[in-house]
């Protein structure tokens, strides 16, 4: 039996699709088979970031609707044998999806997978609350920034109120995911530091993934940036997160400490 | 010549005071509509009047001693006894009617909105909320009191009858007092208000002042000026 994890944020444009790619490959790579589902229909992103663009035949609306089975419509990654992906449709939009479909999609992967992803689409209308409504586990993807941070305590009180779990009096489990973090900004008080985000959301922290180049770069060539550059600080940063989402604790680093450490031990002064 | 010690060798006549709680009905005018609703009632809630001790107030309407002899006649009709009367004076009332009563006072009885007559729930009158209240969500409770263990987010808001008492940041709106109440107050852990209302009266961030932001402050009404004062 899958567990189900939904990566929502309220907020456009914070990193959710960067994220389920990242996420979605570590836990792959580590052996467990996993299905990422895209449910940003009409403005499908997942398989680009995925590289899997010119393979798309069919989509979560076309399964949705019975038109095709969820077999044909899932597509294997190239370069992780237990990793698929379940494309959304670029042609419809989010009215096209029915409860009942999402339910059947979902309950379906949960037999044959270790993990399902969600990546969600901005928002708090039908596709992010389909997105979330079957979730044994949220990640909750924000910019230390003070809108991403409110929309995101928006998406909190929604996980607790509109999903499967939340009706039943069950928790979704959340974890809050810090993304495009740059301490040197946060010290100068331009971004909201770590402390103040757990403060406002007051939900457990799952990792801290650097501001950097690299994942530009890496939806560019369409791989996630823990496949496409795995020894770069976001790599790292999503693999200890993939990790903890297993369960295993592993001691949070934060980006940007270690050069300041080296700084200090040189005599340098960080800018 | 007082009589007594003679009253104490006859046997009690068992006259006592002693309080009942009895049902009131008050007609409104114009009687005859009046009546008919409640003929209304009475068909769907047959027999609900009987065996119960009715008293009728003729508070609100102006009856001659004829009308309210007729009325009982009525309602008599209608199974309806009439065991006293009370709103009235004494000239109105005849010999031959129910005697007049005093003092009556409004009691707690069954619930007599429905044809079942259900017990009645003690209505609560504080509501305590032990998680953070997350943005976008409204707390309304118009009946009491509100206590929050844990922060109240932007964009979220908490609208109470009574006093609201938050344990935690508050950083939405709170809206105390508001089914009337000038009494009641606001107090939280740490001010980062969006918006402080009693009774109506109201301040945004901008009104308050700025010394006070971050601190554990208290707000209450005077006359109608919000006032806000740190509470550390």
């Amino acid at each position: 039996m899958a567990k189900v994890v939904v990566v929502t944020s309220g907020k456009g444009g914070v990193g959710k699709t960067t994220t389920t790619a990242a996420l979605g490959a570590a836990l792959a790579q580590s052996g467990q088979k996993v299905a990422l589902i895209d449910f940003d229909v009409g403005l499908r992103n997942l398989d680009l970031v995925m590289g899997a663009e010119r393979r798309v035949v069919y989509d979560l609306i076309n399964v949705v609707q019975g038109v095709a089975k969820l077999q044909q419509a899932l597509i294997k990654d190239k370069r992780i044998d237990t990793l698929w992906l379940l494309p959304a449709s670029q042609t419809r939009d989010k009215d096209a999806l029915t409860e009942d479909g999402v339910a059947r999609v979902i309950a379906e992967l949960r037999e044959s997978h270790d993990w399902v992803l969600c990546d969600s689409p901005a928002g708090i209308e039908r596709g992010a609350t389909l997105a979330m409504r079957f979730a044994d586990t949220a990640v909750i993807v924000t910019n230390p920034e003070v809108s991403s941070v409110r929309d995101s305590d928006r998406i909190i009180g929604l996980l607790d109120a509109k999903t499967e779990k939340a009706e039943k009096g069950q928790r979704v489990d959340k974890h809050i995911l810090i993304t495009r973090y740059d301490g040197a900004r946060a010290a100068r008080g331009e971004m909201l530091s770590i402390e103040d985000v757990l403060e406002i959301l007051s939900t457990p922290l799952l990792g801290i993934i650097p501001e950097s180049q690299e994942v530009l770069r890496a939806s560019n060539l369409g791989a996630p940036v823990t496949l496409s550059d795995p020894a770069s600080g976001p790599a790292r940063a999503y693999l200890d997160a993939a990790r903890r989402l297993k369960g295993e604790t592993v001691p949070m680093a934060i980006p940007g400490d270690k050069k300041r450490l080296l700084d200090r031990l040189f005599g340098r002064r960080a800018a | 010549m007082t009589s007594t010690s003679a009253a104490q060798a006859r046997p009690s006549l068992g006259f006592r005071g002693r309080s009942f709680m009895a049902y009131s009905l008050t007609p409104q005018p114009p009687i005859a509509d009046w009546l008919a609703e409640l003929d209304k009632w009475a068909r769907n809630s047959p027999g609900f009047f009987v065996g119960r001790p009715i008293v009728l107030d003729l508070a609100a309407v102006t009856l001659s001693q004829g009308a309210i002899a007729h009325l009982i006649a009525e309602l008599s009709l209608r199974a309806i006894r009439i065991i006293g009367i009370e709103g009235a004076v004494p000239a109105d009332l005849g010999a031959d009617l129910p005697p007049l009563l005093k003092n009556g006072r409004a009691a707690g009885m069954d619930d007599v909105s429905g044809a079942k007559p259900a017990a009645q729930q003690q209505e609560p009158s504080s509501l305590l909320l032990e998680e953070p209240v997350r943005s976008g969500q409204s707390v309304i409770f118009p009946h009491g009191d509100v206590t929050v263990v844990g922060q109240v987010a932007s964009g979220a808001e908490v609208v109470a009858g009574g006093s609201i008492h938050i344990y935690g940041a508050l950083r939405g709106r709170a809206l105390a007092g508001s089914m009337g109440n000038s009494r009641a107050r606001i107090f939280c852990s740490k001010n980062e208000a969006e918006l402080l209302a009693i009774d109506g009266y109201y301040q945004t961030t901008e009104d308050i002042d700025s010394k006070l932001r971050n601190r554990p402050i208290q707000a209450w009404l005077e006359g109608d000026v919000l006032m806000v004062a740190a509470s550390d």
